[in-house]
């Protein structure tokens, strides 16, 4: 028998590599291109009263989002302080309670879709359950969509996280006469420490750039807040509305936000990487 | 010692000549002095029946080694022993095991007491991912109300009792995993040592790690059996006759033979052990 010729092996082999170090390199430029459009457009619109004033009418120079920072910053925290409790909570059921049960493979499959969600439709969910009955947009309505958002994602992470740790741990816990929550809480997530801020911090990253369920729920205000029963300002809803405006300086002030949220985001995802190493160390 | 434990007597291993390839009804030691005995266990994964009518006797202070082929019931054998299997939904044992005399499968069995009366030394070191004294202090905690100086006292004897104390006294506070893999493992010693059980199962205790580590853990293995009632799992044949008093020869989910070391090693019963120990299969 003559063996079949390298040649087409190897061309076939040549042409897949040479598209997948393509397509890989694209995502890269991709990102790259928006980080540099962004920077140099948004980094004019830094300043002193960027960060301290109140926005200006329209049409008027100056002013700043300081309102905005703060009402996204609020939200976000305490979206998180609700979600991360509840998701960190499920994902233990899932990963250490609930092996093979159908209730775990039922929350499993419902946390999947949620997720795939677009977020729009769950801003819409939240005001037929806060707006509605409210009366009007709030920032708890916000908070809500958020927290439903990221409810999906801090549940799988730490579903997946804590099925990392090794089962030998369970196991040794197990055989010194640990119960199960207490082998949970004192030994696996010491073990699972890492990947859960790390999965904590990313569902941070992705509701912080979220604009579509705040849309329906905390609106915008050009205002300080001063409860989070009134319509609510933040930084996504701001750069939706500037963005469109005919005004220069609110164009301006759009990138200025958009940078702001990208920068944090990026240092969010970079600070989880961050932990991620320390850990294999 | 070896030439002591020849003079036990073994009351059912005569009485096997009906069957040549049958498992046998075995004892390991003459009554009385027993710490273990299994009687008719039977264990299943799901629907899958692992071990078949299990009879074993486990002498006190004595170091008894399980050996057999992979796959062949060694690990869940002992694993029935402190319950651990229970981890998993779709494990289950029926049978009785006698522990002093009570049976620990019974539902009113204490867990908790179970598993503090007997310890249990895994495959790979499983340190915890905290201080070395956090490690050790952990069953402790669980256990026992203790204050803090109580607790260091505790904790130093069972760290010595491990051999570990030395190497390790003045960084107390290091993490348990930045210890090598042989101190990893008496580590886990220590921690099991320091809840005083009485019973010590190792799961093949030296199989992850390097030769010198594994001669200190013989070693800790010859000193311990004076206070402790010792049941190694092992691959390893030559451990098995460097360490052990009592044999018990595993095939395929059924306890095939047992007896003093010695005889299961220069003259067994059955050909299926003969075979398994002379390197014909396995």
């Amino acid at each position: 028998m003559k063996p079949r010729p390298a040649t087409g092996r190897r061309l076939a082999n040549g042409v897949v590599s040479v598209f997948a170090t393509l397509s890989a390199i694209l995502g890269m430029v991709i990102l790259a291109w928006i980080i540099f459009v962004v920077v140099r457009r948004g980094l004019g619109a830094f300043n002193l009263a960027f960060f301290t004033q109140l926005p200006t009418p329209p049409g008027m120079e100056g002013g700043g989002l300081v309102n905005a920072i703060i009402g996204t910053l609020v939200m976000t925290l305490l979206a998180t302080l609700v979600a991360v409790p509840l998701g960190l909570m499920a994902g233990v059921y899932l990963a250490e309670f609930g092996q093979g049960s159908r209730l775990a493979d039922n929350t499993r499959f419902s946390a999947n879709v949620l997720m795939g969600m677009p977020s729009i439709i769950i801003g819409v969910f939240a005001y037929a359950l806060v707006v509605v009955p409210m009366g009007r947009f709030s920032g708890y309505a916000g908070i809500a969509a958020l927290a439903i958002i990221m409810l999906p994602i801090a549940a799988r992470t730490a579903e997946d996280m804590l099925r990392l740790v090794p089962n030998t741990l369970r196991e040794a816990a197990l055989a010194l006469g640990a119960s199960r929550w207490r082998i949970t809480l004192s030994v696996v997530f010491r073990a699972a420490k890492a990947g859960l801020i790390t999965g904590i911090l990313l569902a941070v990253a992705r509701v912080s750039g979220e604009t579509a369920p705040l849309l329906f729920t905390a609106l915008n205000s050009p205002y300080m807040m001063n409860s989070l029963g009134q319509p609510t300002p933040n930084l996504t809803v701001t750069i939706f509305n500037y963005a469109v405006s005919p005004y220069p300086d609110w164009q301006q002030k759009a990138w200025g936000a958009s940078l702001l949220i990208t920068g944090g985001v990026l240092a969010l995802t970079l600070l989880t990487r961050y932990i991620l190493r320390e850990r294999k160390t | 010692m070896k030439s002591l434990l020849g003079t036990l007597t073994l009351p059912s291993m005569a009485a096997d000549s009906s069957q040549a390839d049958a498992p046998a009804k075995t004892s390991t030691a003459s009554r009385g002095d027993l710490k273990i005995r299994a009687r008719q266990v039977q264990f299943f994964y799901g629907e899958h029946q692992a071990l078949f009518d299990n009879n074993l006797e486990i002498a006190r202070n004595r170091v008894t080694a399980i050996i057999g082929p992979s796959g062949c019931g060694k690990s869940t054998h002992i694993r029935v022993y402190n319950r651990i299997y229970e981890l998993y939904g779709d494990q289950r044992a029926s049978g009785e095991v006698l522990l002093d005399g009570e049976n620990i499968l019974s539902p009113g069995c204490d867990l908790m007491e179970l598993r503090r009366k007997v310890g249990m030394i895994f495959q790979k070191p499983t340190p915890f991912p905290m201080s070395i004294i956090d490690n050790v202090a952990y069953g402790l905690k669980m256990h026992f109300r203790l204050n803090r100086g109580e607790l260091m006292d505790r904790a130093e004897e069972a760290l010595t009792r491990a051999a570990l104390w030395d190497e390790v006294k003045d960084d107390l506070h290091r993490p348990g995993t930045a210890l090598s893999g042989g101190q990893q493992q008496r580590l886990c010693l220590a921690r099991v040592l320091a809840m005083e059980p009485g019973v010590l199962l190792m799961d093949e205790p030296t199989s992850a790690i390097d030769p010198i580590a594994t001669a200190k853990i013989e070693e800790l293995i010859h000193t311990l059996k004076s206070t402790y009632t010792i049941v190694i799992v092992t691959h390893n044949m030559q451990q098995a006759a460097r360490v052990s008093d009592y044999t018990a020869f595993f095939w395929q989910g059924r306890i095939y033979e047992s007896g003093p070391t010695q005889k299961i090693f220069t003259n067994p019963s059955h050909q299926k052990t003969q075979d398994y120990i002379t390197g014909r299969f396995g």
